[in-house]
């Protein structure tokens, strides 16, 4: 097995690279992402290599985006389009609800649209307005869509692939506060990503289970790692794909350990922490020892970067959370 | 000799191409602007000068009889197409078969002369399906209901055409290339995704022809709210050519289409095209005009009917008699009674189920609609069962 060590972004400009080798119909089409390779660089060197006609720098537009990349899907491309920040991909959102998610089912099947849409989504990395939401939500709740969100590198080289391989539309939001975050990848054996629409238990535990996403995972993990040392086995989840989400893996993970918490940044209200909990008392509610809880950011617009460490879930809000689940 | 207020109704802009005056004498440049569209006239045949009367007077009555079908509770919406037949009729004359169509939801007269059939037309109409013909067998894609989101479609779809034939000659595209004809009106003309396909089009040469059917009013909001000026005076900002045309003049619609789809198959990039004409009715069967307009604009405009302009011009240039008219009438009438039998015929078995929508609404296994298809099957079982017992 030969892998190597590769920060997410980087897994992520290798996913693509060898997306873009693999099929020369695939192209990515975003602002900024030729010359200059993107904000985050992701896509850096890809224009130098595959030129301009398949690493395409758009004009600022990302209603445009979206449904050009609809329209090249149809003449048989397969393009992969960047949405430069999560707060701007509203401009979007009627091409992608409307019509990207659509397209098939109004077709009855005719007509495929494998779009894929890079979103760079997220708090903690200190920016201003627009700069740093989790929308995740408001795509999940839209049929036709598939979503994943990697926060691992090797995940996030084969989810990158995987969603672009697939026949259906997919958002790949990005977790970039986590672009740095270094982890072998290994290019030629995907393993559990295989499938990136299961969820992953990233670790073990018997007490409580917490479920986590993107940026989150790594928080998760901290915060099972102190629960450890006080005696509380937590089971983590990281559920991968936001749309489907995998309710099998979390309801075997909830009946082995009775109590669970779902931590995301987005607002707890309407977010998919709530769809996870009513679906799984339906599913296991016999098995609960507590309400299924949440922990997710307020019913507030984003905050101001200065204040944003109080907003976004951490690990003591999680572990408050595992603490209140033992008091039912 | 016609005087020029004969010749260039208001509210037709001055720069309109007119090739045909309001009474449908012969075809002349009846204006600066139409003279170099003259020759594009000599490419339109008699079969072709005849199938576009056909077009309008076929879909003309298929549109009386859809409104009808609407009154009687056939349908759930009718979008009425009279008065815009002879834009449509007359672009659809100019593009070639290999050119594709983005329609919006009233091209009636394109989609019928495309082949789609009543039935195929009407299932939306009917509420039995968002789509009912498949895009690739006529190269005419869905209705799009949200405003101008297909004219992205469209452009995108036409990028695609241009990467693939970067490499053909000048006379492989003169011959072969495909051109996508995107469609909108002056409403539409304000919507964002308007803007943003002409941006697109213009940066990567994509051979679109934009083509804005101008019918003066969006729903009950007259077109000087929407622009100060024509709108095929905005492709300047964009880098391309624009141009009017009186849309009510068949002639000019396929002469000015005709060289826009040249300009875009040669691969210099989109052309747009605004053919003025103006929607004789409601926006759609549930709208009321008598509330935001007066009767003598609209009598205005049946002064200008493209029906009655080309049954002139084909008569006074002997290109139909009386027997081509009545066969041509006829021909409406069959059309008009298969249209109906094919409504009120449509059943539970021709009609699409739910199930069909669970089967497409993604290309790859989906736990949870699969679970939601299993659960409604039970569902539906359990009534089955139940009236098993009635019975």
């Amino acid at each position: 097995m030969s892998t190597e060590k590769l920060t997410i972004a980087k897994a992520i400009t290798a996913g693509l690279a060898d997306e873009l080798r693999a099929d020369d119909k695939t192209m990515l089409l975003g602002e900024d992402i030729g010359s200059l390779g993107g904000v985050y660089r992701v896509t850096e060197g890809l224009k130098a290599e595959f030129g301009a006609q398949r690493v395409v720098d758009s004009p600022l537009a990302e209603s445009g985006i979206i449904g050009t990349s609809i329209g090249l899907a149809m003449r048989g491309y397969r393009p992969v389009a960047e949405i430069q920040f999560d707060g701007f991909v509203f401009p979007g959102f009627n091409q992608i609800t409307t019509q990207l998610a659509k397209m098939r089912a109004r077709t009855a099947g005719t007509r495929q649209v494998p779009v894929t849409i890079r979103i760079p989504y997220g708090g903690g990395i200190g920016s201003v307005e627009h700069h740093s939401e989790s929308p995740e939500a408001l795509f999940a709740h839209t049929a036709g869509l598939r979503i994943l969100t990697p926060s691992s590198a090797h995940d996030a080289y084969w989810l990158t692939r995987k969603g672009i391989q697939s026949q259906d539309p997919v958002i790949i939001f990005e977790p970039k506060r986590r672009y740095w975050l270094k982890g072998e990848v290994d290019r030629e054996n995907p393993g559990a990503a295989d499938n990136p629409f299961i969820a992953q238990v990233v670790r073990r535990g018997t007490d409580a289970t917490v479920v986590a996403w993107g940026p989150l995972v790594p928080v998760a993990l901290a915060a099972a790692e102190t629960a450890a040392a006080e005696g509380r086995q937590l089971e983590v989840i990281d559920l991968r794909s936001l749309s489907p989400i995998d309710f099998d893996a979390l309801e075997t993970s909830l009946r082995k350990t009775g109590r669970m918490v779902v931590a995301h940044e987005a607002p707890t209200f309407g977010g998919l922490g709530g769809e996870i909990s009513a679906r799984l008392t339906e599913r296991a509610f016999l098995a609960l020892e507590a309400p299924i809880l949440r922990v997710g950011g307020f019913h507030l617009p984003y905050p101001p970067s200065r204040v944003e460490e109080q907003y976004l879930p951490d690990l003591d809000k999680i572990l408050d959370a595992v603490d209140r689940l033992f008091t039912y | 000799m016609v005087s020029d207020a004969q010749t260039v109704p208001q509210p037709l802009p001055p720069e309109a191409v007119q090739l045909m005056t309001p009474q449908g004498a012969p075809p002349s440049a009846l204006n600066e602007a139409s003279e170099r569209f003259l020759p594009y006239l000599q490419r339109l045949n008699t079969e072709a000068a005849q199938n576009i009367y056909r077009t309008m007077v076929t879909t003309r009555r298929v549109d009386q009889e859809a409104t009808a079908l609407q009154r009687q509770g056939q349908l759930v919406l009718w979008v009425p197409s009279s008065g815009q037949e002879g834009a449509q009729a007359g672009a659809l004359a100019a593009l070639a078969p290999q050119d594709w169509i983005f329609p919006t939801y009233r091209e009636h007269a394109m989609a019928l002369g495309r082949g789609v059939t009543p039935r195929e037309l009407l299932l939306l109409f009917r509420g039995a399906a968002h789509s009912g013909w498949n895009a690739q067998d006529y190269r005419v894609h869905p209705y799009t209901l949200v405003l101008a989101a297909q004219a992205l479609h469209a452009t995108g779809y036409a990028w695609g055409v241009g990467l693939d034939q970067c490499d053909w000659t000048s006379q492989q595209r003169a011959e072969n290339g495909e051109v996508v004809l995107a469609c909108f009106g002056d409403g539409a003309s304000s919507e964002g995704d308007i803007h943003e396909s002409m941006v697109f089009a213009a940066s990567y040469d994509a051979p679109v022809v934009f083509f804005c059917q101008n019918n003066h009013w969006a729903i009950s909001v007259p077109f000087e709210v929407q622009s100060r000026v024509p709108i095929a005076r905005r492709a300047a900002g964009y880098g391309f050519d624009g141009v009017t045309v009186d849309g009510n003049d068949p002639l000019a619609t396929y002469a000015v289409t005709a060289w826009a789809a040249e300009q875009a198959r040669s691969g210099t990039g989109p052309v747009l095209v605004e053919a003025h004409t103006y929607r004789m009715g409601a926006h759609t069967t549930a709208d009321d005009p008598t509330k935001y307009r007066g009767r003598d604009e609209e009598q205005s405009w049946s002064a200008l009917d493209p029906i009655t302009r080309m049954r002139s011009y084909l008569t006074a240039q002997d290109l139909g008699d009386d027997a081509f008219f009545s066969a041509v009438d006829e021909e409406a009438e069959d059309l008009a009674a298969q249209t109906r039998q094919a409504v009120v015929s449509m059943t539970a078995e021709t009609i699409p189920a739910l199930d069909d929508v669970f089967a497409h609404a993604y290309a790859e296994p989906h736990p949870l609609v699969e679970a939601e298809r299993a659960w409604h099957h039970t569902w539906e079982a359990g009534f089955a069962e139940t009236e098993g017992e009635n019975r």
